[in-house]
């Protein structure tokens, strides 16, 4: 029976979504505030049905419920339990619940922290969000419900896609589409701002914080995707350019894009029109993303079992709300006006050019990946674009981008002095120049390996020396601590972010530079060599899993003699499924990793095996992480918590007055 | 009004784009481009070979047989597609068919044979992608079949699926190998 019940949930919440779609924009509209005031009680209700439908999914996979079917496609009664919930959202029904049950719940948490915001925002805020999960909603019930029943009843499950019995792809998708989802967010305000006209510094400031965390997510989410392939997939790659990595790749890159824009908007008051745009093209891709995902039209490692009739329901669906969207752009965008003015140099123009260059970077990844689509589409043949391609065109658009990250900060609002940020960042050129070249000559490197070594240091000394004269302004007349204290978490968050696209960029540099790969037939005993480690093939054992068979190697890593580490890769054999996997062994290291993965074996008993050295492969994980503290910062900021700790409604038109502090981060 | 339509014009290409590569994916076959080399000579190069840089490969040195020059890349998600069928049907040994492994990692290419199965006689390692240029190739994969007197006759664009084999490949190959 539960099954059913979860069916009916489902539909409840699809009847909530749709009032919640249409009378409270109604009420907007006319100026209704009962019909306006049912917004959050209807976001509440919608969350609490997708919760229930959820659990009752999550709790049909822990009592391996084989009578459902996508239970019974995806789990088994000998896979341990953690991975028999998070094989919930190990299929293509189940990861959209889950983003149904994210949407809702961000839907939910804007009505909870919208105290302050006036009536008819919140109503049409609610609203669309609301339409975007009727869209969700529906297509989950129409054409991939979860809850359907097999007419006869497997005695057991097919089990779960052994790549995804890991712990990273238990939160990796979580993330991932809490930072899609979360843009919704951010269009929500922003087609709100568009009904109703009002495109001021107060909606960019609602929408900031939303934003920074959808951003932040999704940081996390792309991350814990590419530290997945790195071990996972067995060969130390940890970005291929795949079709479904651009798809997240590219919000990325637009939501970055967003962040400035807002902070543009927030500030001055400029380029309204633009940051609206943004808004509405992040989370356009992000449904982009799931078309190219679901709908079979690229082949790609990620993609689930497609169907045509999906394709066309998720199409249609992204002609109404992405063509809507624009339409609704083109009509009201005109009467928004410009703004205030700005010079030729200034901070608004430097987070202009980054925007034109995150945006064109967009657009060559969007081309890059859709184009096989659309040579296919055109009858021209099928074929893959891969890595050569969007590695020639996205390096050199990121260099100026990362020139700008430490240019900007130290250029004025308005009316910047071209003069000035010289001199402020003559040292830190020079330094960083300086270091980069004594890298580049003791290491032999490549001219490639020292470019990104400068940009590193520009980048991480140049936000440093930000920070720290922020510090010493008032030195002498004010206690450290209280300088501290009154620097803004917003602008840590941005000095932070920075420096951790410098560290990201650093160790990507040298990974990609520097690393030392050797592929070998071994037999116990036998010895390979790379990056000057030794890696001696032990012994090779029998290992038995839960539900896997496996081959585990005994690896003896040496340097000089010296002894540093035993590692033990398997080759698994999985006995439901009946497919072999590779479990690479790691020894993670400040300075470099140690990867070792099996290959295949051969008649006469060798092992291909895979040894690599990868220097700094760490830094490229924590440069994420780093970036992604940075978007919790910011969001944090203590100007945003302020109204959600006041209950109280605000006037309309109260804002405060900008301290000078504020007003440069 | 004008410059703010821009935006949703852009999209509108984008959608039918995705819309006739719906339509294409029930009825998806690879298609036939054609190409100017057909019928001429196959561009004379010489290349180092993925297992061993020393060992080079040229065209010449398969003239007097009819032979299949397979373009691949580890990188390319489609190639998955035929290199199964490829790895079949090189067992029954019809005839040589050499691998020609484009803008690819040397590592990543064995790789990819290591564990996929190699159903090369020997592969071609071009890893800058000059002789593909002379080659024409517009994307990968790409199939050539070569006649005795070492002219292109045929090219498959895209993977080889069981149809094209059957079809045209087989027929064409049984054909060359008498003349």
């Amino acid at each position: 029976m539960t099954p059913e019940l979860g069916n009916v949930a489902l539909i409840l919440a699809l009847g909530l979504a749709s009032i919640l779609g249409v009378l409270p924009i109604w009420g907007a509209h006319k100026g209704d505030a009962r019909w306006m005031a049912l917004a959050r009680p209807l976001a509440a209700g919608q969350f609490l049905f997708v919760v229930l439908a959820f659990g009752i999914l999550v709790s049909a996979f822990v009592n391996n419920d084989f009578s459902v079917s996508y239970v019974a496609g995806n789990s088994n009664s000998l896979l341990p339990v953690y991975y028999r919930v998070s094989a919930t959202w190990g299929g293509h029904e189940g990861s959209l619940l889950l983003w149904q049950l994210m949407l809702t719940g961000w839907t939910f948490a804007v009505a909870l922290f919208s105290r302050s915001l006036p009536q008819p925002t919140v109503a049409r805020v609610l609203g669309v969000l609301g339409l975007i999960s009727v869209g969700f909603l529906s297509f989950t019930l129409f054409t991939s419900n979860p809850f359907e029943r097999n007419l006869v009843v497997p005695p057991d499950g097919r089990d779960l896609n052994p790549l995804l019995q890991d712990f990273g792809m238990i939160i990796h998708p979580p993330m991932l589409y809490m930072g899609y989802v979360g843009f919704s967010v951010a269009f929500a305000f922003a087609i709100a701002a568009l009904i109703g006209g009002h495109l001021d510094a107060a909606w960019a400031k609602w929408s900031r914080p939303w934003t920074l965390l959808a951003w932040m997510f999704l940081t996390l989410g792309i991350l814990l995707g590419s530290f997945w392939a790195y071990y996972e997939l067995g060969w130390g790659g940890w970005w291929f350019w795949d079709a479904v990595e651009n798809a997240s790749f590219m919000p990325w890159l637009v939501g970055t894009a967003l962040i400035h824009s807002l902070s543009v908007t927030e500030k001055r008051a400029s380029f309204k029109n633009w940051t609206v745009l943004l808004a509405i093209l992040a989370f356009s891709l992000s449904l982009l993303g799931t078309f190219l995902v679901r709908s079979g039209v690229l082949t790609s490692v990620h993609a689930f079992a497609s169907d045509p009739k999906r394709g066309l329901f998720i199409l249609v669906f992204l002609l109404i709300v992405i063509g809507g969207s624009l339409v609704l752009y083109a009509w009201r965008a005109p009467k928004v006006g410009l703004g205030g003015r700005f010079a030729l140099f200034s901070r608004e123009s430097m987070l202009m050019l980054n925007n034109v260059f995150l945006l064109v970077t967009t657009g060559t990844v969007l081309l890059g990946t859709l184009y096989p689509l659309a040579l296919d589409a055109f009858g021209l043949g099928k074929i893959s674009v891969g890595p050569p391609y969007f590695e020639s065109v996205f390096v050199p658009l990121m260099l100026p981008v990362l020139v700008l990250i430490s240019v900007g900060p130290y250029v004025a609002w308005k009316e910047g002095s071209l003069q000035r940020a010289w001199l402020e960042l003559r040292g830190v050129a020079l330094v960083s120049i300086a270091l980069a070249a004594a890298i580049a000559v003791s290491a032999k490197t490549s001219v490639g390996v020292a470019t990104g070594l400068l940009l590193a240091a520009w980048i991480i000394l140049g936000s440093v020396q930000h920070l720290a004269q922020r510090l010493k302004a008032g030195a002498g007349r004010t206690p450290f601590v209280q300088r501290w204290r009154a620097v803004p978490r917003a602008f840590f968050g941005m000095v932070v972010a920075h420096v951790g696209i410098g560290v990201f960029v650093l160790g990507v540099t040298l990974v990609k530079g520097l690393d030392h790969a050797q592929d070998a037939s071994m037999k116990e005993g036998d010895t390979v060599s790379a990056g000057g480690y030794a890696f001696q093939f032990k012994s090779l054992e029998k290992h038995k899993g839960p539900n896997y068979i496996a081959g585990r190697a005994t690896f003896e890593v040496s340097r000089g003699g010296q002894h540093v580490v035993t590692l033990y890769p398997e080759k698994r054999f999985y006995v439901v499924q009946r497919v072999p996997m590779t479990e690479a062994a790691i020894d993670r290291g400040l300075t470099r990793d140690l990867y070792v993965s099996m290959g295949e074996a051969t008649p006469d008993g060798a092992w291909g095996v895979r040894v690599q050295v990868k220097p700094f492969m760490g830094w490229v994980w924590t440069g994420c992480l780093v970036m992604a503290l940075g978007g919790l910062l910011a969001a944090t900021d203590r100007r945003y918590r302020q109204r959600a700790a006041q209950p109280v409604p605000s006037k309309p038109h109260h804002t405060a007055p900008l301290r000078p502090s504020q007003a440069l981060s | 009004m004008k410059r703010y339509l821009l935006p949703f014009g852009l999209f509108l290409a984008l959608a039918s784009t995705l819309a006739l590569g719906l339509k294409r994916v029930d009825a998806s076959d690879p298609q036939e481009i054609p190409s100017p080399l057909i019928g001429k000579a196959t561009p004379a190069f010489t290349l180092g070979q993925l297992d061993d840089p020393q060992k080079q490969f040229s065209p010449q040195n398969l003239r007097g047989q009819v032979w299949l020059l397979n373009v691949w890349a580890s990188w390319c998600t489609s190639c998955r597609q035929e290199h199964a069928l490829l790895v079949d049907f090189s067992k029954q040994g019809v005839l040589p068919i050499v691998g020609f492994n484009y803008q690819d990692e040397r590592e990543a290419g064995r790789k990819w044979l290591n564990d996929r199965g190699n159903p090369y006689q020997l592969t071609a390692f071009d890893a800058d992608g000059r002789v593909g240029m002379d080659l024409g190739v517009i994307g990968v994969p790409e199939t050539f079949v070569i006649d005795k007197q070492g002219r292109v006759r045929y090219k498959v664009t895209g993977p080889i699926t069981p149809e094209i084999l059957k079809d045209k490949l087989l027929p064409l190959i049984k054909e060359l190998k008498r003349a």
